[in-house]
């Protein structure tokens, strides 16, 4: 942990209206701050910003490039244009290569944001038929393109344990529940990026199924993701059946039974049920994280 | 870390390549025998282990040359050695074109598929071996051999090009070129490669050169030769200035980095330099990947003394007193040289802990690429040296503060290096007198595709694309020149009607062009400009490393639209798929992470908009 010391406030200006932030903060930091509302698809507040996605760029004056405003730090002086047409440009593009190649059905703000970028995905053309090979591709190659179906990132479910599925097909490549696993939260690393490009996917060691992996079940991944890749097998079964229906959920606040440290949980509770636990991410000793006590230990409270 | 790893075990084979690069296992602790008496209760590995993480990719090319491809029990070993989690080393070898984790037959001919090759018939010969062998990935009829198709071997001058790799101990690796379906197929069935060509420079024994002097001409396996022809002058001369004289003659000169993005070298000299952290590193990026680039291979080749002086003035000059030369993969016969070159220097006190008795450390380490364009990326370098995967950083923090192992870093390309021995014989303002007063000094040209003589030329900065040209002998057979690829397939195309441009820095920028890595590739009348578009499209596609969303699908639609144009099945027709190509060359270019993206659409875009390719309708 950084030592408490007194932080510099800096102006920067976004879109004509200056602002002040303490200096470390970021773009994205001073667009919340004076009411600038930013898309933003891989960042995660309690990650590092991998800036995978590039949904939030903005224009910074002089740059050649647009930045990433979820992870570049203002500086002094920086003047920011959050709706410029390059910008819109940009996340109206990045919304349509998104969305012409992955389902994006339960990534919550991906219709808002595609909407209010007026993205086509449609003009890529129809959706090409999944490759059954995904996890097998060879880095550098690929079948050439006859350009008549627009590619995807389809493939198959992985349901392999009795816990979580995984659904590639709806990943956007965040990064989240690799970092999640790894050294930012679990440091389980069961997970990591395998292939390149295109092709690149989250993956085992030569994708062996869960339960041979290193994977402990903490579900921290889970809690992470943003587009519903990683899901509790109970609302995946629900969204299945067509029963899940989150209006009529409430979301109980608590602490989980199992040890002495008190996680704090929040179950979801849809007719009677816990169809999932998440944990908040604001929560300065657990930051979003469990165990799998916490996280899938629930079936003592209900009968399924 | 607790470690899950499978019990599928390593073969001998396979544990004994591995420990011939990690050193034998000191216990049972990381993969070697139990032992009750080292191994009782203390837990070994740990962060002593994970201090060695960069030692994965070595670890995982002695795998690969050793049993062809990567099995589960060879990762699992690694892991063990180095405490990596399987699944990270996994995503690392998968990164990689010539890694396997797949099982792949010991003999494997790698067939180049790109632009210089297809002007001198390879894509005859790629039919040829899937008529006689079928499709790349076919094992032969002994089940021992297959092929592939690859990208650009960086032996467009000698071009068509194939490389064998044969695993095994000693595993070897050999360049065919040029080359054809006949000697493809010789080889598949067990043959043996033919003696690799020699190092030749269409302008040996010239007066005038100055990188290339020596190449082809003094032997470059012989230190004493190297030195009679004046070898070594320079490192005394740097002595003698002491690290800030260098760095001030280095500035005088203006010297510019020759890997592309044409950055000052003095400033990131002194920057480096002036850092407290330590240690420095020194970086040599001689992963030379660009579609058409084969000058850092010329030099390395025929002249690797001059690499390892340069590169020991570069040290002395910033402070780092380790240096890793990332060489790609595809080089063996360079790899060999510049492998040799150190060994001699080291052996004669020119590398070591006290260089030539002057009270200065500084040694040298190749890192082999193992086939990835985006590896030449500064950023994505340090992380395929650190042991991941070969992704670009974010930028900021700059290397010059945040490089290798989050060291301060200089990191510079070869014949940017090796320019400073010129700039330490002649002095700064002397060196600064040739060339232009924006590009100093002179310049490497990769002169390929359909000219005479194909092959590295040097010329002072200010010769125009025609020189050149007449250099290179003219378009080959006096036939009517279509384009010209300037920069690589990262630069763009040029007209027949533009042959003055000047070949400088300003001067390409003024013309909206770029010299990118010196690539001059000539196209003639015959050359189906539009099957050239589709395989540039494809190149960006394999070789985007997948981090950003822009360059990740994007480098995939463009190339779904190049093909509807050759097709003709258009969206929108000609005018609506140009639309779109623009389009997203635009948010490739604002929005991607890295050079890569930023310049996957320019090549394309360029012979739309300069060349008018689909004005006449898609075909
Ligand atoms: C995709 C990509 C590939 C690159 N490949 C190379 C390369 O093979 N060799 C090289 O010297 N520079 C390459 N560069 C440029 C390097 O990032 C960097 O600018 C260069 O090594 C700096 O050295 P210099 O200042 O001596 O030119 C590449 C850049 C990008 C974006
Ligand atoms: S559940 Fe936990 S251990 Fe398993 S992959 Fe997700 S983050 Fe890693
Ligand atoms: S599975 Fe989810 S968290 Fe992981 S990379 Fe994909 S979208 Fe991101
Ligand atoms: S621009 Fe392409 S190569 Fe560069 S970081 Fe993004 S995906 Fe990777
Ligand atoms: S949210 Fe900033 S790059 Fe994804
Ligand atoms: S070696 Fe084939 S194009 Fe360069």
């Amino acid at each position: 942990m950084t030592p408490l010391l007194p932080k510099r406030m800096i102006e920067v200006e976004i879109d004509g209206t200056p602002v002040r932030v303490f200096e470390g903060q970021t773009l994205l930091d001073a667009c919340r701050k004076v009411g600038v509302d930013t898309p933003t698809l891989c960042y995660g507040d309690t990650l590092e910003p991998k800036n995978a996605c590039r949904v939030c760029v903005v224009e910074v004056e002089g740059a050649r490039v647009l930045a990433p405003s979820c992870s570049r730090k203002a500086e002094a002086g920086m003047k920011v244009r959050t709706d410029s047409d390059r910008v819109r440009h940009s996340r109206r593009m990045v919304m349509e290569l998104l969305t012409s190649s992955v389902d994006l059905s339960t990534t919550p703000d991906a219709a808002g944001y595609a909407e209010r970028y007026d993205a086509r995905p449609d003009r890529y053309g129809p959706a090409a038929a999944p490759n059954p090979d995904r996890d097998r591709l060879r880095a550098g190659h690929h079948v050439e393109p006859d350009g008549d179906t627009a590619a995807t990132v389809a493939s198959a479910l992985k349901d392999d344990n009795e816990l979580y599925v995984r659904d590639y097909g709806k990943c956007i490549l965040c990064y989240k529940c690799v970092d999640a696993c790894g050294s930012q939260h679990q440091n389980t690393f069961a997970i990591s990026i395998a292939g390149r490009g295109f092709d690149a996917r989250i993956s085992t060691e030569h994708a062996i199924e869960l339960p041979e992996s290193a994977c402990v079940y903490c579900g921290n991944c889970i809690q992470v993701c943003p587009t519903g890749a990683l899901m509790f097998r109970s609302e995946h079964e629900h969204r299945a059946a067509g029963t899940w229906d989150e209006a009529a959920q409430t979301v109980t606040k608590t602490i989980c039974p199992y040890c002495g440290v008190g996680c704090n949980v929040e179950l979801h509770v849809q007719h009677n049920e816990i169809v999932k636990v998440t944990s908040p991410a604001d929560h300065d000793v657990t930051r979003g994280n469990l165990c799998i006590k916490g996280r899938f230990g629930f079936q003592h409270v209900q009968r399924r | 870390m607790d470690l899950t790893l499978t019990d599928a075990p390593p073969s001998e084979a396979e544990r004994d390549a591995v420990d011939r690069v990690l050193g034998p296992p000191a216990s049972g602790w990381d993969g070697g025998a139990r032992d009750s008496t080292v191994d009782s209760r203390i837990a070994h590995g740990g962060h002593h282990a994970r201090g060695r993480r960069h030692e994965l990719l070595p670890a995982l090319w002695a795998v690969q040359e050793r049993a062809g491809f990567i099995s589960p029990g060879a990762l699992g070993y690694i892991c063990r050695r180095l405490t990596v989690p399987p699944a990270e080393a996994y995503g690392v070898a998968t990164f990689y074109a010539l890694l396997s984790c797949e099982p792949r037959p010991p003999r494997v001919v790698h067939v180049c598929e790109d632009l210089a090759c297809r002007c001198a018939g390879s894509q005859d010969l790629i039919a040829q071996l899937e008529e006689q062998v079928g499709p790349e990935g076919t094992l032969t009829a002994d089940g021992a051999a297959t092929w592939f198709r690859s990208p650009c071997l960086g032996q467009c001058d000698r071009a068509p090009a194939a490389m064998l790799t044969v695993a095994g101990d000693p595993a070897t690796e050999d360049v065919l070129a040029p080359t054809s379906a006949g000697a493809v197929l010789a080889v598949l069935r067990g043959g043996r490669a033919p003696a690799p060509p020699g190092v030749a420079i269409p302008q040996q024994g010239d007066p005038s050169l100055r990188l290339l002097r020596r190449v082809g001409i003094v032997d470059p396996a012989s230190l004493d030769d190297y030195r009679a022809a004046g070898g070594y002058q320079a490192l005394r001369n740097a002595v003698s200035l002491g690290p800030e004289g260098v760095v001030r003659e280095v500035k005088d000169a203006r010297l510019m980095g020759r890997g592309g993005a044409a950055f000052p070298t003095g400033v990131k000299w002194e920057a480096v330099a002036r850092q407290s952290a330590r240690p420095h590193y020194l970086i040599c990026n001689a992963d030379e990947s660009e579609p058409g680039t084969f000058k850092d291979r010329a030099i390395i080749e025929g002249d690797p003394y001059a690499l390892v002086e340069a590169m020991t003035i570069a040290g002395y000059a910033t402070g780092s007193e380790h240096g890793f030369i990332y060489l790609r993969g595809e080089y063996p016969a360079a790899h060999h040289a510049l492998h040799h070159a150190i060994a001699e220097a080291r052996s004669r006190g020119l590398l070591g802990a006290d260089v030539m008795g002057e009270g200065f450390a500084f040694d040298l380490e190749i890192r082999k690429g193992a086939g990835a364009y985006i590896c030449g990326e500064e950023t994505a370098i340090f992380n395929s040296i650190e042991g991941l995967r070969g992704e670009p950083r974010n930028k900021p923090p700059f290397p010059v503060t945040h490089g290798v192992f989050a060291k301060p870093t200089a990191i510079n390309n070869v014949e940017t290096l090796v320019n400073v021995l010129e700039i330490l014989s002649r002095g700064g303002p002397g060196y600064a007198e040739t060339g232009t007063e924006a590009s100093t000094g002179t310049k490497l040209f990769c002169l390929s595709g359909h000219v005479e003589r194909p092959g590295t030329y040097e010329v002072p900065f200010g010769a125009t694309l025609r020189d050149l040209l007449d250099l290179a002998g003219g378009v080959a057979g006096g036939r009517p020149l279509q384009t010209i690829l300037l920069g690589g397939a990262a630069g763009g195309f040029v007209r027949p009607d533009e042959l003055d441009l000047p070949l400088t820095m300003e001067g390409a920028r003024a013309a909206n062009a770029t010299l990118g890595s010196g690539v001059i590739m000539a196209f003639d009348d015959t050359v189906d400009l539009p099957r050239l578009l589709m395989r540039i499209a494809a190149f960006f596609r394999s070789e985007s490393c997948g981090q950003c969303v822009p360059c990740r699908v994007g480098t995939v639609r463009q190339q779904e639209a190049v093909a509807r144009l050759l097709s003709g099945r258009t969206r929108g027709g000609v005018d609506g798929e140009l639309a779109l190509i623009a389009e997203l060359g635009q948010v490739m270019r604002d929005a991607s992470i890295c050079g890569l993206g930023q310049t996957a659409s320019s090549a394309i875009e360029s012979a739309i908009t300069r060349l008018g390719v689909f004005s006449g309708g898609a075909r």
